[in-house]
């Protein structure tokens, strides 16, 4: 287990000072808390970790505000009203007992989820913004994430925070006329996060599981609340957890991409499965279906087949096929083909995918190509498998990605090909 | 101090700065090869002790010329020293090559501690 301390602490410390601050000051709670994590590193090894590394890290952030030399860099004049608000934090995290302080650094969160994905801010933004506010990510680990680069990143950042401020957004929690959309922001950005983390599996593995463990703890926070705990909470929550099952799953010991069909399902986390089925089953109070509860009840099929021939394949295509009626994405419906041709034979997929809406948007993806390859190879046809699984790999953008579809490309030419299919 | 106890040597830690400041999950990686280091150290018997020195100072060049260091804004201040115990100063650099701080600008000087003979 990796110890993210470091990254635990700044998500926090943010949360409150910026809790005090106000939002128009979340750079400067992100500086304070910066600098003084900088302090924590060159010290602890030293000292140890202290018992409360939050109060300590509080503590050496107004001694630094306080230090001349460092006045004038970091506060710019803001020190006069700031920095009550900083020892003020510091004798809560002192006086109080350790419970009530945890409970003003998870209501601190909360209320920053609802900041870092205001309506105002594009997705990609509020995504970006509670990866760097909310998890402590830095701007080079959330490029790394999005495949951005760093520069492109902190500009989206700067524009972010730059909104709080002229918006004049507050920590505020959301009044009731407007809680249904917030909560949908929050829970979107959350999806993305937890997507984010989850969709590929390059390079950093780590933070990749970073991501979607983050995401189903701020989930977890969101459901904790009476008025954010809707149905769709808990059918988000459900649906990251039956996913992150998997996520040890999904790589060979060297790296390589492992698809549902070649997993482990002997090691896919039974914790998390059996947190799913009760947030799923916590889902079902309400009068309507989102997107979540039928996304959720497809990772539900796949987390409860005890093998990848038994999975209950008509009812996952009954919930595409859902799925679909909500939203007519082009992915979607390449998602329900794959189903399809689990169900009716290889020869309806493949028709399926020919004839779908918004076919032509896809044809810059690679895993459309995968797929067709994959469908034209089970109905023994080789030669339009193999440039299809071509095409695929000219197209996969992730080197793990191009590893796998060369494999499926050596297995496509060794693989004898059923008589008459 | 016997002079028959084990020779001891100052490590002192020259920090320059430079490149990016680490993300939180990079100072993870730093601290915890740091932690790791100091205890390779104690489990041999060879850390006697150290501390961190904070970046604020003065320098006294003649008795009336008191500054604040020039560590603030320095480009290489002295971050902090440990004192380890070694056979020979040839010993003590090999435990200074296990610092974990070279990859991120620090300098480390490994001195011995003079031990004059008892007056």
């Amino acid at each position: 287990m990796v110890d993210h301390l470091f990254r635990r602490e700044a998500g926090r410390l943010v949360a409150i000072l910026t809790r005090r601050f106000g939002p128009q000051h979340l750079h400067l709670a992100e500086d304070v808390v910066q600098d003084a994590l900088g302090k924590a590193m060159q010290t602890w090894p030293f000292t140890g970790v202290p018992a409360s590394p939050t109060a300590w890290i509080l503590q050496t952030a107004r001694n630094r505000a306080l230090d001349q030399g460092r006045r004038s860099r970091l506060w710019e004049g803001k020190q006069a009203v700031l920095l009550p608000m900083v020892e003020d934090c510091l004798d809560s995290a002192r006086r109080s007992q350790g419970p009530h302080f945890e409970d003003e650094i998870s209501d601190s969160q909360l209320r920053m989820m609802f900041v870092c994905c205001h309506p105002g801010l594009a997705p990609d933004a509020q995504v970006a913004l509670t990866l760097k506010v909310l998890c402590g990510f830095g701007e080079r680990e959330i490029a790394a994430a999005f495949l951005s680069n760093e520069a492109a990143i902190a500009k989206r950042l700067t524009r972010a925070r730059q909104f709080l401020r002229d918006a004049r957004v507050t920590t505020d929690l959301p009044r009731t006329s407007e809680l249904a959309p917030r909560v949908a922001a929050v829970q979107q950005a959350l999806y993305l996060l937890f997507n984010e983390g989850y969709k590929a599996t390059e390079g950093p593995t780590l933070l990749r599981e970073d991501l979607c463990a983050d995401a189903i703890r701020l989930g977890e926070l969101l459901a904790a609340q009476p008025f954010a705990s809707q149905p769709e909470t808990r059918a988000l929550l459900a649906l990251m957890l039956f996913n992150a099952a998997r996520l040890p799953t999904r790589t060979d010991d060297g790296g390589l991409i492992l698809t549902l069909s070649r997993q482990d399902r002997s090691r896919w986390d039974q914790g998390k499965i059996r947190q799913g089925l009760a947030n799923l089953a916590a889902s079902g109070t309400g009068p309507t279906v989102s997107q979540y509860h039928l996304e959720a009840a497809i990772a539900a099929c796949h987390a409860l087949a005890p093998s990848d021939a038994e999975t209950d394949w008509p009812r996952i295509l009954g919930l595409y096929d859902d799925l679909l009626a909500r939203d007519a994405s082009p992915v979607v419906a390449l998602n329900r083909a794959v189903a399809l041709a689990r169900v009716g034979g290889a020869g309806a997929g493949l028709r399926a995918i020919e004839t779908m809406p918004g076919r032509d948007t896809l044809e810059g993806y690679h895993l459309l190509h995968a797929v067709t390859g994959h469908l034209w190879l089970e109905a023994g046809d080789r030669a339009k498998a193999l440039k299809s699984l071509r095409r695929a790999h000219e197209l996969a953008k992730l080197e793990v990605e191009r590893d796998h579809l060369s494999r499926r490309i050596a297995d496509a030419l060794a693989k004898p090909l059923p008589a008459n299919p | 101090m016997s002079t028959t106890e084990k020779p001891q040597f100052l490590l002192l830690f020259r920090n320059s700065q430079s490149g990016p400041d680490p993300t939180p999950e990079e100072m993870q990686q730093i601290f915890g090869k740091w932690m790791a280091w100091m205890k390779a150290m104690k489990a041999k018997g060879q850390y006697v002790g150290g501390d961190r020195l904070d970046d604020a100072g003065k320098v006294l060049r003649t008795s009336k010329a008191v500054t604040d260091g020039p560590y603030v804004e320095a480009k290489e201040t002295v971050g902090g020293y440990i004192i380890v115990s070694a056979d020979t100063l040839a010993q003590a650099a090999d435990i200074a090559k296990g610092c974990p701080g070279f990859e991120y600008g620090t300098i480390v000087e490994v001195r011995p501690i003079e031990k004059l003979p008892p007056i």
